[in-house]
């Protein structure tokens, strides 16, 4: 398992496209809705906890058809199923590479983003905090998706449609959780909520992914 | 006797043979009577006028719509545990019909919001819920549309169909906790005392059983179409390898 992460990561990193493309993405968005909205500090603030999660969400979408897509391609996900790691386990790593590579770097750069967007001083730990927290079901969410849609030629657009439904309650509670501690509300129930999410996709989504990749298999 | 008999195609068809006139024509009586005492029959009521009689559409296809995806659970069910073709079949032919139950559903909803809450639209919790309900149907419908291999596709949308339950139902509450909305309570509940008055409430019982069976024809139908286009995909394979 270690070893299938390190290579998940190495190919990540050396190949270059994937990794940086998730922040790039997740800037840009920051960037263009000040431009759009107009750069009224009070409107900024307020919508700034909303802008940063889906663009969250959506940083996190671009890169997921890569999970399996080309692994599936060259033949090596064949052999990843026939070694003795069960499936399941594959799954769970590739997901967690996955949110290495793009989930944390989304975590710690938000703060700066929320600069940006000049979220409230309050908001700053409870966005860490959130998007630290509900980023990784993101990531396994965007697994089992991808594991579903991984044989397919129109899968990117296949994907989105089906990942994106699944990611609303995430998207509900991490937003509210930053928008509670920017007023100064109670934000640890929404952040609990979203932590449950979290683990609740750890425990389910690998068995799950590892049934579509299966049947995508056979 | 037993029910997975109809699991095999041929007994399914032969069953379903008999069983169709009879229960598109119990769908037409049902749904004919109670929309006619709905629409003709009801007083108009002292503050909604004749909008409220939008009722005999807007109730029973958002309870049939979530009551396709129940369906469409079950038969991703069987058919991962049981692997009878039949039952995904029909999980598939439900789709489109609980799609259809669900804009139906949400148009009806804004047209009798318009005048009565003074919007199309609101971001109330039921309404949303809806509206995601209706984006896992299209996701659902996608996937099938999108893998070749049946049978392959068969699993993946089960898989699908049981993961996004979870997600949905999750989604439900979510947006919940995410805004009070606009909409009101359960309009028929058993024990509740604020629901409609039993004027409007027995056309509402018989154009609910009337959608129930109308969705049951329907499901019917389009499970014998694609049982058929199954037999004609078979039928041209072995053409093909000339046996």
């Amino acid at each position: 398992m270690i070893a299938l992460l390190q290579r998940d990561l190495r190919l990540a990193f050396r190949a270059g496209g994937g990794f940086g493309l998730g922040l790039a993405f997740f800037l840009m968005v920051a960037v263009l809705v000040p431009l759009g909205v107009g750069p009224e500090g009070a409107l900024l603030a307020r919508i700034a906890p909303g802008i940063l999660w889906v663009g969250a969400l959506l940083a996190c979408l671009l890169s997921l058809d890569r999970m399996f897509a080309l692994d599936f391609e060259d033949g090596a996900l064949d052999l990843m199923a026939v070694s003795p790691l069960p499936l399941e386990g594959v799954v769970a790593m590739k997901a967690l590479a996955h949110w290495l590579v793009t989930g944390l770097p989304l975590v710690l750069i938000a703060p700066v983003l929320g600069l940006l967007l000049s979220l409230a001083p309050g908001g700053y730990f409870w966005l860490l905090a959130s998007l630290f927290l509900g980023t990784p079901a993101l990531s396994l969410i965007g697994g089992f998706g991808a594991a579903l849609t991984v044989g397919l030629k129109r899968g990117g657009l296949i994907l989105s449609l089906i990942v994106l439904p699944m990611y609303v309650p995430s998207l509900i509670f991490g937003a509210e959780a930053v928008r509670r501690g920017a007023v100064g509300g109670d934000a640890v129930v929404p952040l609990l909520l979203l932590a449950a999410i979290s683990l609740g996709s750890v425990a389910i989504l690998p068995f799950a992914a590892a049934a579509a990749l299966r049947a995508n298999l056979k | 006797m037993s029910i997975w008999e109809y699991a095999n195609p041929k007994k399914f068809m032969q069953t379903s043979t008999l069983a169709l006139p009879w229960v598109s024509g119990l769908a037409v009586v049902l749904l004919v009577a109670g929309l006619v005492w709905g629409f003709f029959f009801t007083p108009e009521d002292y503050k909604q006028g004749s909008t409220v009689k939008i009722i005999y559409l807007h109730v029973p296809s958002a309870m049939m719509a979530v009551s396709a995806w129940f369906m469409m659970l079950v038969g991703s069910l069987i058919w991962l545990i049981r692997r009878h073709h039949v039952s995904a079949l029909a999980a598939k032919a439900a789709a489109p019909v609980g799609l259809t139950f669900t804009v139906i559903g949400l148009v009806t909803g804004a047209i009798w919001g318009q005048p009565m809450w003074g919007t199309w639209w609101a971001w109330d919790p039921r309404l949303t819920s809806f509206l995601i309900l209706g984006l896992f149907y299209l996701g659902y419908i996608a996937l099938w549309s999108a893998v070749e291999d049946a049978d392959t596709a068969a699993d993946l949308t089960s898989v699908l169909c049981i993961v996004g339950s979870v997600f949905a139902f999750l989604s439900r509450y979510a947006v919940l906790f995410w805004n009070q909305g606009l909409h009101q309570g359960a309009s028929l509940s058993v024990d509740s005392e604020q629901h409609v008055s039993d004027v409007y409430a027995f056309p509402l019982w018989i154009c609910i059983a009337g959608f129930l069976v109308l969705f049951v024809t329907l499901v019917l139908l389009r499970t014998r179409t694609e049982i058929r286009s199954r037999r004609i995909m078979a039928l041209m394979a072995r053409e093909r390898t000339g046996a």
